[in-house]
C-alpha cells in the first residue's frame, strides 16, 4: 500500500529530536498498550506482520498526528475487533456486554521470560530453491499492491546487488492477509545511493534493503 | 507560500514533542473533547470506518464528564480543535475490559513493562561490543553468525530472533532505520527511542544520511562510505562502532561503560570521556 508509512525518501519533515534523558515509556499508559500488545498476540488470532499493517491502515493525517503509541492503541483496537475476540460496543462501553463469557488468559506473569526468549522466529526449514544469489544484479520490481508490503516505494523499479542470501523467510506480504507464509528466500540487496536518488548523493554511499524472491527480477 | 515556520510549531512532525503542552491543554480543557469528539462524530457517520469511530467514541465517557458550557468559549474551541481525546483514558477502559473479560492477565503485563523497563536495555549490546573489542576470535563469530554470538552473552529472543551485525571501520559507516515502522533490535538495545520511530528520522535517513548524521554532530569525510540498512524484514542489525584510540588499557566492564545506544544505531561515534585514556 503506497501509505504515508512508507516514508523513506520523504523530506520536509522536520528536525530529529533527540531526548538525551527519554525514560523507556514517558508515561505509564505507553507502557500498558505496548504490554497489552505483547500479551494479546499469545492469542495466536493474528500475527505480527498483521499488526504491522493494522497501523498502516490509520489514515494518513492521523498517522501523522498520532505519538507512536497511540498508533500502538489504535492497531490493538482493529484486530481485537476484527478478531471477535471483543465487540466494538464492548470497546466503547469498557465493559464486557452482558452474559458474554469469561476468557482464561493464555499468558501468566510466570510464562513472559520464556515468552520473551523464545520470539517468534519469522525463518522456515522447507526446501525452496533461492532465485537469486550473491553477487548477481536484481532490480526491485515495480509493484504497487493495495495491501501491505515489505517492498519500500524508493526501491522499486531500481538496481540493486544481491549481497546476501539469508535464507527462507516467512513473506509478510501474504502473511499479513492471512493468505499463507509462502516461505522464500530473502536476501540483503544493495541499492546506491546515486541509483536511488540521482546524482546529488555521494557517490560511495548505499541502501541495504531486505527484500524476497518475490520483490525482486533479475536485471 | 511555505510555512516553514508554524508548520514546525505545532506540526504533524513530532507528536510526541507536543505532548507536554497538549496534556496541560486537555487537563485544562478536557470539555473541548466534547467539541472535538462531537465534529469527529459527524465524519463517523459518513465515513463508518470503525477506527474513526472508536477515536471519536473512546473519549466520550470522560468528556462527558465535563462541563459543556467551556467547550463554547471561543478561545477553547480556536487553539483545541485539534486536540484528540486522552489516551490514557482510553487505554485504561481498554485496560479493564480485556481483564474484566479474561484475555490478559495484569500480572504479566507488569511482568512486560518491567522487563523492558528494567531488564533489557543498551548494556546488553554494549557487552556485546566490548567482548568483540577485545576477543578477536569472538569477533569472527558474531560477524559471521550474530544470534549465537549474542546468545554465548545471554541476549536474544523477541525482535532479535534473527540478528546482523555490521562493523565500522575507518572507511565504513553503517547506520540502521526502519523507513516502514520501527524494527529496532530489543535483545540488546532495548525499546527504541522516540526519535528512531519518527518521521524525520525514518525518512531521511534513507536520502539524506550525512545530513541525518550531521544533526546528530557526527560529520563523516566524503571517502567514507556510508551503508545504511533499513530494516524491512525480521533481521534485525546492531552496529559494531570502531573502539576508540587511546582505549587500549581499558578492561571489558570499562570498555562496556563507553558505549552508547547511538553508537550501536550508527548514528555517533564511540568516544573517550576526556581524561579517561591508557
Amino acid at each position: 500500500m503506497n501509505g504515508v508509512h512508507d516514508m523513506g525518501g520523504m523530506q520536509d519533515m522536520g528536525p530529529i529530536q533527540a531526548d538525551k534523558n527519554e525514560p523507556v515509556f514517558r508515561e505509564r499508559w505507553e507502557a500498558r498498550i505496548f504490554a497489552m500488545n505483547r500479551a494479546m498476540g499469545a492469542w495466536r488470532k493474528w500475527n505480527l506482520d498483521a499488526s504491522r499493517h493494522e497501523r498502516e491502515l490509520i489514515p494518513p493525517a492521523e498517522y501523522l498526528r498520532m505519538s507512536y503509541y497511540e498508533k500502538w492503541l489504535s492497531g490493538l483496537v482493529e484486530l481485537l475487533a476484527k478478531s471477535g475476540l471483543v465487540t466494538r460496543a464492548e470497546i466503547e462501553s469498557g465493559t464486557p456486554e452482558a452474559g458474554s463469557s469469561r476468557a482464561t488468559p493464555p499468558l501468566t506473569a510466570e510464562m513472559v521470560p520464556a515468552m520473551i526468549a523464545r520470539g517468534t522466529p519469522a525463518n522456515r526449514d522447507v526446501p525452496v530453491a533461492a532465485r537469486f544469489k550473491a553477487g548477481q544484479r536484481v532490480r526491485g520490481r515495480n509493484i504497487n499492491p493495495t495491501g501491505h508490503t515489505r517492498l519500500p516505494r524508493y526501491a522499486r523499479g531500481k538496481l540493486g546487488t544481491v549481497e546476501r542470501d539469508h535464507g527462507v523467510f516467512v513473506f509478510p506480504d501474504t502473511n499479513a492477509h492471512f493468505e499463507g507464509e509462502k516461505p522464500q528466500h530473502l536476501y540483503s540487496v544493495r541499492f546506491a545511493a546515486r541509483e536511488l536518488w540521482g546524482d546529488a548523493a555521494a557517490p560511495r554511499d548505499a541502501v541495504y534493503v531486505n527484500l524476497w524472491d518475490d520483490h525482486l527480477e533479475p536485471a | 507560500m511555505r510555512r516553514r515556520g508554524s508548520r514546525r510549531v505545532t506540526g504533524i512532525v513530532e507528536p510526541e514533542k507536543r505532548g507536554l503542552r497538549q496534556k496541560q491543554k486537555i487537563r485544562a480543557l478536557s470539555a473541548v473533547q466534547v467539541y472535538y469528539d462531537g465534529r469527529t462524530a459527524e465524519r463517523v457517520h459518513v465515513m463508518k470506518t470503525s477506527r474513526r469511530d472508536f477515536i471519536a467514541n473512546a473519549g466520550a465517557a470522560a468528556a462527558a464528564m465535563h462541563d459543556l458550557a467551556h467547550a463554547q468559549e471561543p478561545e477553547h474551541e480556536h487553539e483545541h480543535s485539534l486536540v484528540p481525546s486522552d489516551p490514557a483514558l482510553r487505554v485504561k477502559s481498554l485496560e479493564s475490559l480485556l481483564v474484566e473479560k479474561g484475555l490478559v492477565d495484569p500480572a504479566a503485563l507488569d511482568t512486560l513493562i518491567d522487563t523492558y523497563e528494567r531488564k533489557i536495555g543498551p548494556r546488553n549490546g554494549a557487552q556485546v561490543v566490548a567482548r568483540a573489542w577485545l576477543d578477536p576470535t569472538y569477533k569472527r563469530r558474531l560477524l559471521a553468525n550474530a544470534d549465537s554470538a549474542i546468545a554465548e552473552l545471554g541476549y536474544g529472543g523477541q525482535q532479535g530472533e534473527h540478528m546482523v551485525v555490521v562493523e565500522n571501520t575507518p572507511k565504513v559507516h553503517n547506520m540502521v532505520v526502519c523507513t516502514l515502522c520501527s524494527c529496532y533490535p530489543w535483545p540488546v538495545l532495548g525499546l527504541p527511542p522516540v526519535w528512531y520511530k519518527s518521521a524525520p528520522y525514518r525518512s531521511r535517513s534513507v536520502i539524506d544520511p550525512r545530513g541525518v548524521l550531521r544533526e546528530f554532530g557526527l560529520e563523516l569525510p566524503e571517502d567514507v562510505e556510508i551503508r545504511v540498512h533499513d530494516s524491512t524484514a525480521e533481521l534485525r542489525y546492531l552496529v559494531l562502532p570502531e573502539r576508540p584510540a587511546g582505549s587500549e588499557k581499558l578492561n571489558e566492564e570499562e570498555l562496556a561503560a563507553l558505549v552508547t545506544r547511538d553508537s550501536m544505531i550508527g548514528v555517533a561515534k564511540v568516544t573517550l570521556p576526556p581524561g579517561v585514556h591508557a
